[in-house]
């Protein structure tokens, strides 16, 4: 039965992270193969963070394959234990390795730009006419269904959807531990083999036994440091700001009729909110990239500035701010950048923490999002902060900021003898610079 | 500037005071499913849709001091109440940003449990299944939960109500 069907010799990938990755099982080889998995090694895991740290060059391919390893271990340990069904071992292996397949270039700018949800994509690859689709169909007809329920959290073993998706689960576990190897910080790293062992299978969840807890306060503490060190890093964040506007900027001259030097083919269902599986499929980062390029020699000057300023790395400079203290001075910042014929929709932008796709460690309300559990003893299950003095300090900890973005190098060159120069330079506290 | 914030300023003054963090990711979860145009992007979780994206944006307004969140003890857990202040005030009255008529469906889903919401809102995330495979949807998903079937008549009833 191809379900069961093993290879003749285990496959292994060399991993930076995890040393290898093992592969026995023919599904999981077969899908490996697939088109739409071999696309994601064209998808950068971190978004524009490479251009904050040149080694953050690695794709969600590394990063899906170090998903189901994790995941493969965890159910090696799992086996013969209580409330784990094996029967959803491969289940579990194909959510595990197909969890990003709907990621899109750049994904989280395209997404709030176009209105898109890479979750609904990666559905539609599981369940649509794919390479993917006809390899899970081989296993049984419904188990793309089944595949597309664990990734989406609908599974009805929430054990299974645990595993992919919780506050301790594979995905955020390889995450933290590639993205540290690869941007070269040194936060990032925990005890995972201490985790995977002390990982226990509920009914309905993973729970970890009482005796791992300092490992797991090291996993949250790698994890907030990750957040302020890489993923809010301000420079990313000034590139991911210059990718959005060249995005929005893209979107509004083929809304106004603006004749492009060469056609941007791949864009054109993006731009008009009807983007067909084939399309979002072939729009991968170097495909964007090359428009990038390209743009660079169109005759509008915001959208030839603005890949300029992504394609050579010149970056908007920005400023701390806070909306509550410096509304006014941002309004008339705002005034004056049009004064100056600065267009402040595109060069004046306000960038908050909730703007970035990563959340912190938090035990909630009740009901609100499921916590980390610790199995005491007795059996009794506690929620992680209420017994980890660590984890509750960083969980009362501000976790928010605010930054103004804008471009130092047109206000620099702008007359010395325009009377908005001074107060523009005044009011980003740039009046010392010259 | 900050216009997602803005809007969710106005939802917390048209509201009054809103009680529970779960109370509020399902209200707003509820009322984007009734076109009103919140932006924070939601997922299913255990307890049914929710969006990160949103707490970490209750938490800025929280530290700008644009709301504030009083924290109550219960016996197992803490619960989370809101209310706008002066300064979230100010912060509306120099925004240009504006959200269609809604307060009669807030004043709705303030009269509601939470529990009751996560099944609506529960309901409302199946939309694209029909109406027989939204209720086994919800009794597989939903199973630790025990909605009964007059719930669940009422949550239809709730949801004809609202749209």
């Amino acid at each position: 039965m191809y379900k069961n069907e093993q290879l003749d010799e285990e496959k292994v990938f060399k991993d930076p992270v995890h040393r290898y990755i093992h592969v026995k099982d023919r599904v999981i080889w077969d899908l490996i193969g697939t088109a739409e998995f071999q696309r994601l090694r064209r998808v950068k895991q971190l978004g524009t963070s490479f251009l904050t740290f040149h080694g953050a060059e690695h794709s969600r391919f590394n990063h899906s394959l170090g998903v189901y390893e994790i995941v493969r271990r965890i159910l090696f340990n799992f086996e013969g234990r209580k409330h784990w069904n094996n029967e959803e071992r491969l289940l579990c292996l194909c959510a595990a390795l197909l969890h990003d397949l709907g990621h899109g270039p750049f994904s989280h700018s395209f997404e709030k730009v176009f209105k898109l949800d890479h979750e609904a994509f990666t559905r539609q690859i599981v369940l649509g006419d794919t390479e993917v689709n006809h390899v899970l169909r081989r296993v049984e007809e419904g188990f793309p269904q089944k595949v597309a329920d664990v990734i989406n959290k609908t599974y009805e073993d929430k054990l299974v959807v645990s595993l992919i998706s919780s506050q301790i689960d594979a995905d955020r576990m390889d995450y933290l531990q590639r993205d540290a190897y690869f941007t070269g910080v040194s936060y990032g790293h925990f005890d995972m083999e201490r985790i995977l062992r002390v990982m226990r299978p509920l009914e309905d969840q993973v729970v970890i036994k009482q005796t791992g807890m300092h490992a797991v306060e090291d996993y949250i503490m790698s994890r907030y440091q990750m957040y302020w060190q890489v993923y809010f890093h301000p420079v990313s964040r000034s590139a991911e700001v210059i990718l959005s506007k060249i995005l929005h900027r893209a979107k509004h001259l083929y809304e106004q009729g603006y004749q492009f030097s060469l056609k941007p083919t791949h864009f054109l269902s993006f731009f008009s909110g009807d983007v067909s599986l084939e399309d979002y499929l072939r729009l991968d980062e170097s495909v964007v990239l090359y428009y990038f390029q390209m743009w660079i020699d169109e005759t509008d000057e915001i959208l030839s500035d603005l890949c300029v300023r992504f394609m050579n790395r010149k970056l908007l400079k920005y400023i701390e701010f806070n909306p509550n203290l410096q509304m006014n001075e941002w309004m008339e910042l705002y005034q004056l950048f049009k004064k100056v014929g600065i267009d402040p929709d595109y060069y004046l932008v306000v960038d908050s923490s909730s703007d970035l796709p990563y959340d912190f460690y938090r035990p909630g309300e009740e009901g609100e999002r499921l916590p980390i559990y610790l199995l005491m003893p007795n059996q009794e299950l506690k929620e992680l902060s209420r017994q980890s003095d660590i984890v509750e300090s960083i969980s009362g900890k501000k976790r928010t900021d605010h930054k103004l973005y804008f471009p130092m190098d047109f206000i620099q060159a702008l007359p010395d003898d325009q009377p908005e120069k001074n107060k523009i330079k005044t009011i980003l506290g740039l009046a010392d610079i010259d | 500037m900050l216009a997602n914030h803005a809007k969710l300023m106005l939802f917390f003054k048209n509201a009054g005071e809103v009680v529970g963090r779960k109370k509020l990711q399902k209200m707003i979860y509820i009322l984007k499913k009734c076109d009103i145009p919140f932006e924070e992007k939601y997922e299913f979780h255990f307890y049914g849709p929710y969006s990160e994206e949103l707490t970490l944006r209750i938490e800025e307004l929280c530290n700008l001091g644009f709301i504030e969140e009083q924290k109550e003890s219960k016996s197992n857990y803490y619960q989370y109440r809101y209310t706008v202040t002066e300064a979230g005030e100010d912060f509306l009255g120099h925004s240009a940003v504006e959200l269609p008529s809604c307060n009669e469906m807030i004043e709705k889903m303030k009269d509601k449990s939470s529990r009751f919401l996560e099944l609506v809102s529960t309901m409302l995330y199946f939309d694209h299944l029909s109406k027989k495979e939204i209720e086994e949807k919800v009794q597989i998903v939903k199973k630790s939960s025990n909605y009964t079937e007059t719930d669940i008549q009422a949550a239809w009833q709730f949801i004809k109500e609202l749209k």
